[in-house]
């Protein structure tokens, strides 16, 4: 039997569904008890399960995270809430010198089993620092576990996934799918594993390589190419640290060409590590550069150019054919 | 008289000062050397046992020539590693030195099922929970970050990062909280947390977070500040503008200043603010005052920029000495006890200078392994990498 629900609604579900299987799970954030999250993520869960399990958090992220840190030494599993990806830098420093690295330094001694949920990613028209991509600054640090969800599905199971991890997770949600696409999920299906790859859409002729809310810029592209009698494959990473190489390897090798498109500024970002390793590892079946599609080196625009800002259909066939008619 | 009425203050509710309020200065008068007259203290620096009308207990002969021990033996840790460090033994170490009623003070009035987030200077109190002082010297001669198991000891691991450990610490006290094991009345089981930290951390971000979500919680967390009144070259007047304790009733739970180099005050109120938390009646602030007898670490020069005048003063007021007077005075410790605690203390010099040469070398090899606690295919790979490095040599070795 399957449900017909969008990403804020698998998120919930797939928060609900851990809350409900460990009592240990708690979840805390700015707004995320009564209000149930200002993009109703967290919504009916103070209701269900008390003050004590969904703490709505003084407004202070550095505060939020370094007391998850605290609670994941006593054992408990925090759920964090970013509310928006401009607001994380004021628990930089937690999370990057005491959450990623309490594992290391007590040799495995302490873990912490958090997750930090950042919607990310722009498209809603919002004022700065509600629609920035952080990903790489996390994915560059080790000791974390990055990953993005593209869909419903994938939202309420690695969610779920995340949260049974033993180590930290960083968890990106494209906020502009929120409320966007409905997919059917089936709560009785496997998932795949949490780290790992996935071909969305399978093609002959080049490697598309997307995640969050590139992918549906990519499927879209795809669908586009193929009109034209080019046949794009899709991998939705779907994790970003570690990178599941293996997938990509693989239809890099096929099609001999490779795009990557993400939100994230070009510069240093997850396509200059993917482009790295595809160049390293399948240099000698490449036909053409790996190219890159992304958010410009500039700081996030006023959202009335936004979408010249953000990789849209027609700059990722721009890619794919450079690529195609090198 | 419940135990929050023993924390007094200001009553924030009066109404006084219209306008801005009167003048910082008048209230708090000149810097004040000799901690104000809210300083709570048991023992004078010459060695006098004195009252206090709210934070008082009798202490046992043995209590008191316990607390004496720890400060002898702990002063030895700190003078050893001093020594080690300029032996080359150690790459740096932060000394202690004046510190140690504030240390022993707050570490004897934990019990077991307490927990503790240091900074890096608590070895004191590591010693009262029970850590082989061999251990701390792992972080400081760098083979690794600290080698103890917070869970097992109730003592975290050393914070390097400023006033970090306060918000960790408020998250534990939050998890005790849920743990229902906070206000229960069973004095085996209430627990509490204490989060040590110094005047320079006291400006930073994090603590004054901890401090809203403590506060916001009623958590069960004892904020432990050792104003040893330098932050590396900055003296205390460069961090706050009022004596640090009154910061408390700003956050709303009560701040008190004890004579952090008199371990039997500072027990005194440790042990009540801890009691006021394990009871369910939220946090406190202690402010130990005290000083910074040595340098920030071995590897600065205090000289340029304070006046050895004051140093001088505070040697007057040493921890250890003014305990021991009142033994002696009293009569409750013989020449013997003294003898037999040098030879411990000797003895204990020797086993960490022998215990720290011997600290096993890290592999670099073995660090891959604690990244995560599931390790990822591609970390994995990376040593698999750098091990067919490695062994490459010793293969080309082979063949010579």
């Amino acid at each position: 039997m399957s449900t017909r629900i969008t990403l804020a609604k698998g998120l919930n579900m797939g928060l609900r569904k851990a809350m409900e299987d460990d009592p240990k799970v708690l979840v805390m954030g700015e707004d995320v008890g009564k209000l149930g999250g200002v993009f109703r993520i967290t919504d009916g869960l103070q209701k269900d399960f008390g003050e004590d399990r969904v703490i709505d958090s003084p407004l202070a992220e550095s505060g939020i995270v370094g007391t998850a840190v605290g609670l994941a030494l006593r054992g408990y599993r925090p759920v964090v809430e970013i509310q928006f990806d401009g607001f994380v830098y004021p628990a930089y420093d937690q999370i990057v010198c005491q959450v990623a690295k309490m594992h290391f330094r007590s040799k495995g001694r302490s873990k912490m089993p958090m997750v930090i949920r950042i919607p990310f990613g722009g498209g809603i028209g919002a004022v700065e620092h509600h629609s920035e991509s952080p990903e790489a600054q996390f994915a560059h640090t080790p000791g974390l576990k990055v990953v993005a969800c593209s869909n419903p599905v994938d939202g309420y199971w690695m969610l779920q996934q995340a949260i049974a991890s033993d180590d930290p997770v960083v968890f990106l949600e494209p906020k502009r799918q929120y409320h966007a696409d409905k997919a059917d999920l089936d709560e009785s299906a496997t998932p795949e594993p949490l780290f790992t790859s996935r071909v969305v859409r399978p093609g002959t002729d080049l490697t598309l390589l997307a995640y969050g809310p590139t992918v549906k810029t990519a499927m879209r592209a795809a669908e586009a190419a193929a009109t034209e009698g080019r046949s794009v494959e899709v991998i939705d990473l779907r994790t970003l640290s570690p990178l599941d190489m293996d997938p990509v390897l693989d239809s890099v090798r096929r099609t001999g060409r490779a795009v990557v498109c993400h939100e994230a500024h070009v510069n240093l970002g997850m396509g200059a590590e993917l482009s790295a390793r595809i160049t390293e590892q399948c240099f000698y079946s490449l036909e053409a550069p790996v190219l890159r599609v992304g958010g410009f080196d500039t700081p996030y625009p006023a959202s009335r150019i936004e979408e010249d800002f953000l990789p849209d259909l027609d700059r990722v066939l721009d890619a794919v054919d450079r690529s195609l008619d090198f | 008289m419940s135990q929050s009425d023993q924390f007094p203050g200001p009553d924030p509710t009066s109404g006084e000062g219209a306008g801005f309020g009167p003048d910082l200065a008048e209230v708090f008068g000149p810097s004040q050397s000799d901690g104000g007259p809210e300083l709570v203290q048991l023992l004078t620096p010459e060695g006098e046992r004195v009252h206090h009308p709210e934070f008082d207990l009798d202490f046992s002969e043995e209590q008191l020539r316990g607390f004496y021990r720890d400060m002898v033996l702990t002063r030895r840790i700190d003078v050893e590693a001093t020594a080690l460090q300029r032996h080359g033994e150690l790459g740096i170490w932060a000394q202690l030195l004046g510190q140690e009623a504030a240390q022993i003070g707050a570490g004897r009035a934990l019990r077991r099922q307490d927990h503790v987030f240091p900074t890096y200077r608590e070895h004191g109190v590591a010693w009262c929970r029970g850590i082989d002082p061999l251990r701390l010297l792992g972080l400081f001669r760098g083979v690794d970050h600290g080698d103890w198991d917070p869970a097992e000891y109730g003592f975290g691991l050393y914070t390097i990062v400023i006033g970090a450990q306060t918000l960790h610490a408020t998250g534990y006290a939050m998890g005790m909280q849920r743990d229902g094991v906070v206000g229960t009345g069973d004095a085996e089981r209430d627990a509490a947390v204490i989060a040590h930290f110094g005047d320079g951390a006291s400006s930073q971000g994090d603590v004054n977070e901890a401090f809203i979500f403590a506060a916001s919680y009623n958590a069960p967390v004892v904020f432990f500040c050792q104003n040893n009144q330098w932050a590396i070259s900055e003296p205390i007047e460069r961090q706050s503008r009022i004596p640090l304790y009154q910061r408390a009733l700003g956050f709303g739970f009560p701040g008190v200043r004890v004579d952090g180099n008199d371990v039997l005050a500072t027990y005194a109120v440790t042990q009540a603010a801890l009691q006021r938390a394990r009871d369910g009646q939220g946090p406190t602030f202690v402010e130990a005052y005290t000083y910074r007898m040595g340098a920030h670490t071995t590897t600065d020069d205090p000289t340029r920029y304070r006046l050895s005048a004051d140093v001088e003063s505070w040697k007057l007021k040493d921890p250890i000495a003014r305990l021991e007077a009142y033994l002696k005075r009293n009569g409750l410790a013989d020449a013997a006890y003294f003898e037999e605690l040098d030879d411990e203390a000797a003895r204990l010099g020797a086993t960490l200078r022998e215990g720290c040469k011997a600290l096993p070398e890290p592999r670099i090899l073995d660090t891959f392994e604690h990244v995560y606690a599931e390790q990822t295919a591609e970390l994995a790979e990376q040593r698999a990498g750098y091990a067919a490095y490695l062994e490459s040599f010793e293969t080309e070795g082979s063949h010579a």
